[in-house]
Formats: C-alpha cells, structure tokens, sequence
C-alpha cells in the first residue's frame, strides 16, 4: 500500500517531467519508480491510509487558491515597506501555538506562514512555533495565535490530521 | 504574436518586478531577518509567475509541464531555506535590528549564543 502510493507518485512525476510517452521513456520511468518505491515506500509514506481519502483532497484543493490569494496580498505589503521611503517595519519574533498533530501537517503551516503576510517561522518547539513578524500587531500567545495561524489551521487540520 | 505570449509576458513582466523588488528589499531592510522576509516572500513569488509566465506561453508541452512542475518544488524548498538562514543565524547570536518589538525565540531559549 505504501510502496503503491509511492510508486504511483514517482511515476507521474516522472511523467509530467519528461512529457514524453514513447516506450523507451515509460519503460526507464516504470523501472526506475518500481525500485525507489520498494527501498523507500515504507519511510516517505508514513499514513497510507490519510492518501486515498477523498475529503481530504477535496479540502487540499480548496486550500490552494486561499494560499495563492494569501500570498499575493503578502507580496504587496512586502513591496509596499520596501518602496516607502521611511520602511514602516515594526520586527519582532512572537510565539504561537499550532493544534495541528501530524509532521506534514506542522511543515505545510510553517511553510504557509513564511510564505504570507509578512511573517516567518524561525523554530518550532513542541506545539508552538517561533514566527519573526516585519510588523508586530499582536504580541500575546492567544491573539498573535489568531492572527497569524488560524486562518490555514482550519483547513489543514482537515487536510492532515 | 498570439494572445497566449501577450499574455505569458505580461505576467512575466510582474515576476521580474517582483524578483527586483525582493532585490531592493534585500538591500535596504536593516537586519538579516528582515532581509530574509523579502528575499523569500518576493523572490518566491516573483518566480513562480515567471515560471507560470512560461506554461502560459508554451501550454500543455513539455517546457510548459515542466515550468509548472517546478513551481511547488520552489514553494517547498525556498521556506526551508529561509528557516534554515533564520535558526542558523539565531542561534549563533546575530541581534534583531534595535527597534525590533519583541523577541520570545530569546526569552525562551536556555542556552547561550554560541558566538
């Protein structure tokens, strides 16, 4: 099941990559996934059994145009500090607390942060993530919380956990 | 030319732009983590439409496929990276800027700069 899910990845990757479907290509890819899924599969894949439910990837593409749109605004605020003459940066690093459970889980929410309103995550302890913010608004657990975290929290725990 | 390369180089035009910006905000913030903020946040964006720029131009070929393979693999590792720089720098002591707000990170860790 795992090496499946494994194999099963390689192979399309491998076959976006190349965009090519004569026989010599499908046959080197096939091979080549069908050995790295059998070493790996029971290390990269940990839940086999999160893969093949279909909430979750209907949530995961629910997931993808907030992330973009999200992003977009915080590529706009960025620019806008660094345009403006007197840089209105406020810095600072604040701590949050994530109730999110699963490894891949905390990666993507740490990933997702850095990569939106200027905030990024420095260091993760236990459940609670440190996040260097370019302008401190909230500096208490609870509301930095709020603010920073819980708008991807919602839906990755229905994503990952 | 066709609509789809107009298109295509309008937003790579807004990849470039955004790739410069990153550029000026990596020279003129005061300290590396606010450096970090724009060389992550704009670069990343910044490439991404150049890549999705590319698709755009070429459709469902090969370069195309690939030019959008490549943008989660560039959403993935440039975060890490920055997390990496961030915890790295960190640790080793390198101060905040001096109007920085708040530091818990500093407050929490127990062990001594290692500079």
């Amino acid at each position: 099941m795992k090496k499946a899910i494994l194999i099963l990845f390689i192979f399309t990757l491998w076959l976006l990559l190349t965009w090519n479907a004569s026989w010599q290509s499908l046959v080197a890819g096939g091979v080549t996934a069908l050995m790295v899924g059998l070493i790996f599969g029971n290390l990269a894949v940990t839940a086999p059994m999160k893969v093949i439910q279909p909430q979750r990837w209907f949530w995961l593409l629910l997931y993808i145009p907030i992330f973009i749109w999200e992003m977009a605004k915080a590529n706009f605020d960025v620019a806008y500090r660094v345009l403006h003459p007197k840089m209105p940066i406020h810095p600072g690093i604040v701590k949050v607390k994530t109730r999110l459970k699963s490894p891949l889980g905390i990666a993507f929410l740490a990933n997702s942060i850095t990569l939106t309103p200027g905030t990024f995550t420095i260091d993760l302890k236990d459940e609670y993530l440190y996040i260097h913010c370019i302008n401190v608004r909230h500096q208490k657990l609870d509301e930095a919380t709020k603010d920073i975290v819980s708008r991807f929290e919602k839906l990755l725990i229905k994503i990952f956990d | 030319m066709a609509w789809n390369e107009w298109i295509g180089f309008i937003i790579i035009g807004f990849g470039v732009a955004f790739d410069a910006l990153g550029c000026l905000g990596l020279l003129r913030f005061p300290d590396i983590y606010n450096r970090l903020q724009g060389a992550t946040k704009c670069v990343t964006f910044g490439t991404c439409g150049i890549l999705f720029g590319i698709f755009v131009m070429n459709g469902f070929t090969g370069f195309g496929i690939k030019a959008l393979v490549a943008i989660p693999f560039v959403l993935l590792t440039s975060p890490v990276g920055a997390h990496a720089l961030a915890r790295g720098a960190h640790i080793f002591g390198v101060p905040l800027w001096e109007k920085s707000v708040v530091d818990h990170y500093k407050q929490d860790r127990k062990d001594k700069p290692r500079l």
